[in-house]
């Protein structure tokens, strides 16, 4: 019956395809070949499978289409590549028998391993990360507690995601424009955004650059090429495309880089922005911080794959799975991805693994959907600061004296951040109205108007520290 | 008085804020004719530059000959301009300004003097899609950050040919050809207009670009105001929508009515050849994004457009035909059935002011404001449905704005609630037809 069913199949499969092509002329061939293509090798890899399957991994071949097929191979000739034939009748496995290992650079306990590859860093940026990351943590404390005070409306930390934050932004350069999902405060921090500019933006006071009108942590700055937060998920994926696209036009030596979570991948425009970006050839590196938590949905039920790593191939994107909690690790992995978007045009997506050591945000409360014992086995445990720290302390680079003084530095600076965002003047009340267009149209011209009547006939209903 | 057969046009800036309003001189062209009373002759012949008047004519216009478009059944609404004498007019005094016309007066005045030899002066006549192009090459021949993105764009040239010979002539990067998925592409638009390019992104036909509602509403619209005025994004995002011909419901939406309480961004529709080519670029110009309707069936329109060039107001209203009795307001595709009934009307004895609203978003609410003054009744033909369509709203503002000038109640002619049918007859008939035009302005004119 196989051998029925295959002869069969073969030529029904055959006759479909001669029926719906419907063109064997170079000239509709050339609508599948795009002119700007880099004309690189046409690569043929063996799967593992005993099984053997001949697969190009190359999109668009650069050999004829549509020429006529060759009866001695029998292969199918089909927009996108020549594929072969197999008589076995066999699924690909849903997940490879392994998981796709991840890189790391140091042990646990902070030690290095042997035979590791990475990048080496040098003592001035070793020490400006652990600071860095040492600061995006007690800001991140301080915050929380003054939202639990009743100073701030709302906060959401990154506690455990400090390697992720200040590594990938230390491997990057300041040309590179980032679109953060939210969790990513720490890339803004290496690049200089100083504690009080994130207390102006907590805070709402006219002083934050986006005049009060979003919530705390929705930070952005374009001085710092930094995209302003937009709190929908993974509709930054597609907008990086989109930059790395303007940047590759303009032959810039810069990539978009685009930040999300694990259930960031779920949505619709995670899979349309990795397809666009490879169709695009666009220099994009999608990071993934996959902690295990979309709020209370834990990994197991986002997805069923081998965690985000192994989508990457399914859109013809080179992808790597990186410890999300080795610092070392995450510079190598973003060094290098960043070099090879430039360089060869191409998007890359780092899965890094790592865990959401706090609640989603304050208005969350993660006991009530896991136990306490694993948020604390991460944070001690597994902590990236204490093992960065180790290994900077392995090289002379840092001491207890200087953690002490770095720290009671920030605690210091902090409480004067904020003491200052909450005495500030909130923005004016026309900020309600403004940039909403570039020049007010008359029917927001006439909503203000009626704002300030209302607000001048029953000035007690209003807040008094508006000013007008 | 001008006389009978003389053409005088206007070239002015609307006094409205102007959006780009550093360098460009934004234009609206008026058309109006004289017609002595008595006298019922259609579509009049016109000269050039012949009277008195016609010392502030700046350029002749031939009289718009619709010719009808290659599908069947588009209503044989031969635009009739009745005739009326615009130099009293009191807007168009109101709102000239010289200055801004400098540039296009001399660039006129040029043309005028080729034509007193009273043939049929300079321009050139296209379609409305050709329209739509020329004004797209211009702007990516002006401006090296002008792209265009969206499906079967590039070497297809459009599955409405609106961007054909683009990517020829600009390159396979500048003229994108995306996959298929609307909300990455106007994403990517928005991302990339955030980044300093100012993308054109096409949705092959209105209704699918509710795919990428998330993206227009959360981040086109929002991002300039949540940065604190940090990020531009200058996107045009257009496309075809209305009620086509048989083109089922999926393919008959009229996306107008769910975009228009998006904040941030802009909306206007064209309905000839020549507002496509101004507002066209117009949108391209504008730092704030604006969302370009074109209509499915009027892309084969034929019209004559000036040679030099010419951009037309963002908000501001197009007065199609001048009138004392009731104020039709209409936009897109209805302009014609509204124009049609206009010829029925005159013949009974009504004189109806017509104006196509263009600008969807903001309503030019200055130019309605008069024609209501002047009027005191108002008609809305829309194709939208009738529940939340643009009528829907233009009638609030007309009757939060002008309550005290209305001597009867603001009528909306719309589509009905349902999805458009396929069977030809049902179709027309979800669309509001020129009969029904004519009944309600009677009724109005009681």
């Amino acid at each position: 019956m196989a051998q029925h069913l295959k002869s069969s199949s073969k030529s029904i499969l055959l006759n479909i395809l001669r029926h719906n092509i419907g063109f064997s002329s170079p000239s509709h061939a050339s609508r599948h070949l795009r002119h700007n293509l880099p004309h690189g090798p046409l690569t043929t890899r063996l799967s593992p499978n005993p099984i053997t399957r001949y697969c190009n991994t190359m999109v668009d071949t650069l050999s004829s289409i549509g020429s006529h097929e060759d009866t001695n191979s029998q292969v199918m000739d089909f927009p996108g590549g020549k594929v072969a034939f197999t008589p076995e009748i066999h699924f690909i496995s849903e997940s490879n028998e392994e998981r796709v290992p991840c890189y790391r650079v140091l042990d646990d306990n902070g030690q290095q391993l042997t035979n590791s590859q990475f990048v080496p860093v040098s003592k001035e940026i070793a020490v400006k990360m652990y600071s860095d990351m040492v600061t995006l943590q007690m800001m991140d404390n301080i915050f929380y507690e003054a939202q639990r005070q009743g100073r701030l409306s709302f906060y959401a930390t990154a506690f455990g995601e400090e390697a992720i934050n200040i590594a990938s932004a230390a491997a990057l350069s300041p040309d590179d424009v980032i679109f953060p999902q939210y969790r990513e405060p720490g890339v803004l921090l290496w690049r200089g955004f100083t504690l009080q500019e994130f207390a102006n933006q907590c805070f709402g006071n006219k002083s934050d650059y986006g005049k009060g009108r979003q919530m705390p942590v929705h930070y952005g700055s374009n001085k710092l090429n930094y995209f302003t937060v937009s709190a929908t998920i993974a509709t930054q994926l597609p907008n990086a495309v989109g930059a790395a696209y303007s940047l590759k036009m303009d032959e810039k030596d810069a990539c978009a880089v685009t930040f999300f979570g694990d259930g960031g991948s779920s949505e619709g425009d995670f899979h349309a922005a990795l397809n666009f970006a490879a169709v695009m050839e666009a220099p994009v590196l999608f990071i993934c911080r996959n902690n295990g938590w979309a709020i209370s949905t834990p990994t197991s039920d986002q997805f069923r794959s081998d965690g985000v790593v192994v989508k990457g191939r399914a859109y013809g994107i080179r992808s790597i799975r990186v410890d999300g909690n080795d610092a070392l690790a995450m510079y190598s992995a973003v060094h290098e991805a960043r070099e090879m978007a430039i360089r060869e045009h191409r998007p890359i997506l780092i899965e890094a693994l790592t865990y959401r050591v706090g609640h989603h945000s304050t208005s969350d409360d993660s006991t009530r959907y896991r136990s306490a014992d694993e948020i604390e086995w991460w944070n001690k445990a597994r902590n990236p600061l204490s093992r960065f720290r180790t290994w900077v302390e392995s090289n002379g680079w840092w001491s207890d004296e200087a953690e002490s003084d770095l720290r009671s530095k920030i605690k210091k600076e902090m409480l004067e951040a904020i003491r200052v965002a909450e005495k500030t003047e909130k923005p004016n009340l026309n900020h309600m109205f403004s940039d909403v267009y570039d020049v007010p149209p008359l029917n927001l011209r006439e909503q203000e108007l009626l704002v300030r009547q209302a607000i001048k006939s029953h000035p007690q209903d209003y807040p008094s520290d508006v000013p007008l | 008085m001008l006389a009978e057969d003389a053409s005088f046009t206007v070239t002015h800036v609307h006094p409205m804020r102007t959006l780009d309003g550093i360098t460009l001189p934004h234009v609206l062209r008026f058309l109006r004719f004289v017609t002595l009373p008595g006298k019922k002759k259609m579509a009049a012949r016109i000269h050039g530059g012949a009277g008195a008047g016609a010392a502030t004519a700046l350029s002749t216009f031939n009289p718009k000959k619709l010719v009808a478009p290659s599908r069947t059944n588009l209503p044989a609404a031969r635009s009739s301009k009745r005739c009326i004498v615009a130099a009293a007019g009191s807007d168009a005094s109101k709102s000239l300004r010289v200055g801004h016309s400098q540039k296009l007066i001399a660039n006129a005045a040029v043309a005028t003097k080729a034509e007193t030899s009273a043939t049929t002066g300079t321009g050139h006549e296209l379609l409305l899609f050709e329209a739509l192009q020329e004004g797209l090459e211009e702007e990516m021949d002006r401006d090296p950050r002008v792209c265009v993105m969206g499906e079967d764009v590039g070497h297809y040239g459009g599955s409405y040919k609106v961007t054909k010979g683009l990517a020829d002539k600009f390159g396979d990067l500048r003229v994108l050809d995306t996959p298929i998925c609307e909300n990455a592409f106007t994403g990517m638009g928005i991302g990339a207009a955030m980044t300093g390019l100012r993308p054109v992104i096409e949705g092959m036909n209105m209704g699918f670009l509710l795919l990428a509602f998330n993206q227009i509403s959360n981040n086109c619209g929002m991002l300039h105001y949540t940065s604190g005025g940090q990020f531009t994004i200058p996107v045009v995002i257009r496309g075809p929508g209305g009620v086509g011909r048989q083109l089922g419901a999926e393919h008959s939406q009229r996306l107008e009515s769910y975009f228009q309480s998006i904040p941030g961004i802009q909306m206007v529709a064209c309905s000839t050849p020549y507002n496509a080519k101004g507002l066209m670029k117009a949108a391209i110009r504008s730092e704030n994004p604006v969302i370009l309707f074109e209509h499915v069936l009027l892309y084969n329109l034929k019209e004559k457009i000036p040679d030099e060039e010419y951009i037309c107001n963002l908000e501001e209203a197009e007065m199609v035909r001048p009138g004392e009795h009731i104020t039709i307001l209409t936009y897109s595709r209805m302009r014609y059935h509204v124009m049609q009934a206009a010829k029925t009307l005159v013949n009974k004895g009504y004189d109806p002011e017509v104006i196509d609203i263009r600008s969807l978003k903001p309503f030019d609410l200055y130019t309605i404001g008069n024609s209501v003054k002047k009027t005191h009744r108002v008609l809305i033909v829309e194709e939208c449905m009738r529940t939340g369509g643009i009528g829907a709203s233009l009638t609030a503002a007309i009757n939060e704005n002008f309550h005290d000038y209305l001597d009867a109640p603001v009528m909306c002619l719309s589509s009905q609630d349902v999805p458009t049918p396929y069977a030809g007859t049902l179709e027309e008939w979800t669309v509001v037809q020129p009969a029904q035009i004519v009944t309600a302005v009677e009724q109005l004119c009681q």
